[in-house]
């Protein structure tokens, strides 16, 4: 009888072995090597900053002189002291909410126009994607004229209906309504998804749905949707993200309603009327930049992508477990 | 020999040395990512006659006033005519700090901003210019002393006036006429008794030319540009806001509100305002007509005569406080700084070219005339050769007052501006039931910026 023991661990593997492990190294090695550039870039331009910004988080730091270690304290201003934060933080809050919904229900709307079409398909696709193709500080100006309360076409249009436009820009409570039209006005990228995504639910399940007696509203919860769920969610992260973003949109809004149109270097005319379009984004820059508290614009940049991860994670978790509880229905 | 699980775990062992070494070298390099806080200490020698070198200057300059700009720093090649001047307009603060941050700055920064020269001062990103001063033995009396002060930070000299802004009243002669006024409003009585005069409605109600509009901050309606004409002060002995034990800003804040209810409430006044022009075309509000009388610098004298020549205006000294009547004439003031960055690489090249700009008769006088700002030497503001119709003439004579304001350099750079300014769009709205209550809640705000600085709080 004869006993095969096991070999032991750090016994000398057979030549067989080693090439593979000789291969699978080589492998190794090639992957390495073509995922380099990715790699660095992905260190360089957004590892280095991520890592310095969270060290920076922690210091008092003003563009020109060493950071000197403050502990939690720019954390602790955040959430006690420093009062245009916290409005800053509503302001982007409110957006993230409104915006994101308005953005996908729109695009959505229009996209299912659209795929109805049945002439001119073309020209209205083009029509309603241009404006997304406008550089945002000009797109905005523009509707800041558009909306003009005293001369502008939109309530000159409005008046002619017996309406009163209201102030649009120049009132804290209608200019994030008015930079969320204009947002809309600008998801013409999002509706070209939305539609490539309705024109590739196979008709055959629409057939089906109509001969078991569904209705267009039916067709639509029972098809549709779940048919282009995963789109509408990247809709909806893309929307939030644009949302925790947005910048330019309000600079230039708030510096163009307040009759200046000196962005750079004054501080004074940014989230005009009344702080109303101060963002996140906004007053992050101008801590850092402008007041020189790069510690403090760091720590708020640090509780903005805590804040955005949280948010996607959340959706794709709720996305998943939908799709798993359509599955196993 | 090792095994291949024993050389994968060292070779994980050593990624995650790795790892962690970068991210120390990173933490490293962070902290250590700017040089200390320099520049200042001796002057740097003054370039041979023959020097051969080229002064780089960032402005924010454009368009015609660009050019006239580089033609008065190109003087000073009649002193070393191998010094070539490298003028680069269009560069706002921003990109000066960044400049700086980088370790690429110009030899010479020209700013329109002087709300940032507390910042600049205080952080060391401009050098101390009080070694050149001495060294050349220069009297710097003769620049106003409000001029002078908002050019320094806390006795440190890091900046010099390159011109200077002046600001005072404009109204329209013809309306005043035609309202039966005959001299411009000397006090805020006065003014508020004008507005009503000069203001009509529309049959609906609404504004069709407004007497002087309270909107704040709107054109040349700032928080700062109105203190000085109210007694209005920032900071207190201690360094710290005090703007609510403050009678001045009180009285400003309620003749601001007189006004808004004398329109019938600040939707109507939004209304209005948001039918001006922007501040720089010709449908600015003054220009257009909208607006019978607006506080505004001395620049806008040329706009008028560029934009609506047509247009028949006066100017006087801005309105004081009714128990200030001994300031009146005076007014505030601020101005075009020049300064040599830290990191500079031929500063003592720079210092000619800031002495020849700033201090040379005849080059103020040119770039005064050219860009229609005022000179800030008492020398150049009394040379033959310097323009001045009546309207500018006004604000040559409240520079020459001895009663100019300017504002305090503060290491929040302009977050004091901003927190009075928000405030005024709240007041104005009736957003605010309790001034003072609202004030110190202002004066937090500002505390708690100038705590996060080493100078302040």
């Amino acid at each position: 009888m004869t006993t095969t023991l096991p070999a032991r661990a750090d016994s000398a593997p057979a030549p067989g072995r080693l090439r593979a492990g000789a291969g699978r190294a080589r492998r190794h090695r090639t992957v390495a090597f073509f995922m380099a550039p990715a790699a660095l870039g992905f260190l360089i331009f957004f590892g280095y900053p991520l890592v310095a910004t969270v060290v920076y988080s922690f210091t008092k730091y003003d563009l020109i002189n060493p950071p000197t270690f403050v502990g939690f304290d720019n954390y602790a201003r955040m959430f006690s002291t420093e009062p245009l934060v916290r409005t800053a933080a509503y302001n982007t809050l409110w957006l993230v909410v409104v915006l994101t919904v308005c953005r996908v229900v729109f695009a959505l709307g229009v996209a299912s126009v659209i795929s109805r079409l049945r002439s001119g398909v073309g020209l209205v696709r083009t029509l309603c994607y241009l404006p997304s193709l406008a550089p945002p500080a000009a797109a905005t100006l523009a509707f800041v004229f558009l909306f003009n309360s005293e001369f502008g076409p939109v309530n000159r249009i409005l008046k002619l209906v017996g309406i009163d436009g209201g102030l649009w820009f120049n009132s804290p409570a209608m200019s994030k309504p008015s930079l969320t039209l204009l947002a809309l006005w600008g998801s013409g990228e999002l509706m070209i998804i939305i539609l490539a995504a309705l024109l590739d639910v196979p008709p055959e399940q629409y057939e089906a749905a109509q001969l078991d007696g569904a209705g267009p509203i039916r067709r639509f919860w029972h098809v549709t949707l779940p048919s282009i769920s995963p789109v509408l969610l990247f809709g909806v992260i893309n929307s939030i993200i644009y949302a925790l973003q947005f910048f330019t949109q309000a600079i230039v809004a708030g510096s163009a309603a307040a009759g200046s149109a000196d962005v750079a270097g004054n501080s004074k005319y940014i989230g005009a009327p009344q702080n109303s379009t101060l963002t996140y984004p906004v007053w992050l820059y101008v801590q850092g930049f402008r007041y020189f508290n790069m510690g403090y614009a760091a720590a708020m940049a640090v509780l903005l992508f805590v804040v955005s991860a949280g948010f996607t994670w959340l959706l794709v978790r709720q996305l998943r477990k939908s799709q798993h509880q359509e599955e196993a229905a | 020999m090792p095994t291949l699980t024993q050389r994968t775990g060292r070779a994980r062992g050593s990624l995650l040395l790795c790892a962690a070494a970068a991210v120390a070298l990173l933490a490293t390099a962070c902290s250590g990512a700017a040089a200390p806080a320099g520049g200042g200490g001796a002057a740097a020698a003054p370039p041979g006659r023959g020097d051969k070198l080229t002064v780089t200057v960032y402005s924010k300059f454009t368009a015609r006033e660009y050019d006239v700009v580089t033609k008065a720093l190109n003087k000073l090649r009649d002193k070393y005519p191998n010094i070539e001047v490298r003028h680069e307009g269009n560069q706002d603060d921003d990109k000066i700090t960044q400049s700086i941050r980088g370790g690429n700055p110009p030899d010479v920064a020209i700013s329109f901003y002087t709300d940032n020269l507390g910042v600049w001062c205080s952080n060391g990103s401009f050098q101390d210019l009080q070694p050149y001063i001495e060294r050349d033995g220069i009297d710097l009396n003769q620049i106003p002393k409000a001029v002078r002060d908002y050019t320094a930070y806390q006795g440190k000299r890091c900046a010099m006036p390159m011109l200077a802004d002046v600001f005072g009243l404009y109204y329209n002669t013809d309306m005043f006429a035609k309202a039966g006024i005959t001299a411009p409003p000397k006090n805020t009585t006065e003014l508020f008794e004008d507005t009503k005069k000069l203001t009509q409605f529309n049959p609906d109600g609404s504004i069709k030319v407004a007497g002087f509009i309270p909107s704040m901050p709107f054109y040349g309606n700032q928080a700062q540009y109105w203190a000085p004409n109210f007694g209005a002060n920032y900071f207190g002995p201690d360094g710290k806001s005090h703007l609510a034990d403050s009678p001045g800003w009180k009285a400003m804040f309620q003749f601001q509100k007189q006004l808004v209810d004398f329109y019938g409430g600040h939707d109507k006044v939004e209304q209005f305002k948001s039918g001006l022009g922007d501040e720089y075309s010709a449908d600015q509000g003054f220009q257009s007509g909208k607006l019978a009388m607006a506080y505004d610098g001395e620049y806008r004298d040329a706009f008028v005569k560029d934009q609506v020549p047509t247009l028949k205006f006066a100017t006087a000294p801005a309105p004081v406080l009714d128990s200030m009547s001994d300031q009146y004439g005076g007014g505030f003031t601020t101005g075009t700084i020049i300064a040599i960055p830290k990191g500079a690489k031929h500063p003592g090249a720079a210092w000619e070219l800031i002495k020849q700009v700033t201090l040379d008769t005849g080059t103020l006088v040119e770039m005064a005339n050219g860009l229609k700002n005022v000179p800030s030497t008492t020398a150049s503001l009394t040379d033959p050769k310097l323009v001045a119709d009546p309207q500018f003439k006004t604000f040559l004579d409240i520079y020459a007052s001895g009663k100019l304001v300017a504002n305090p350099p503060s290491p929040i750079g302009d977050a004091h501006l901003k927190a009075v300014n928000d405030f005024a769009e709240k007041w104005q709205a009736g957003a605010v039931p309790d001034l003072t209550a609202g004030l110190k809640q202002v004066d937090a705000q500002i505390n708690d910026a100038l705590a996060q600085k080493p100078t302040g709080g």
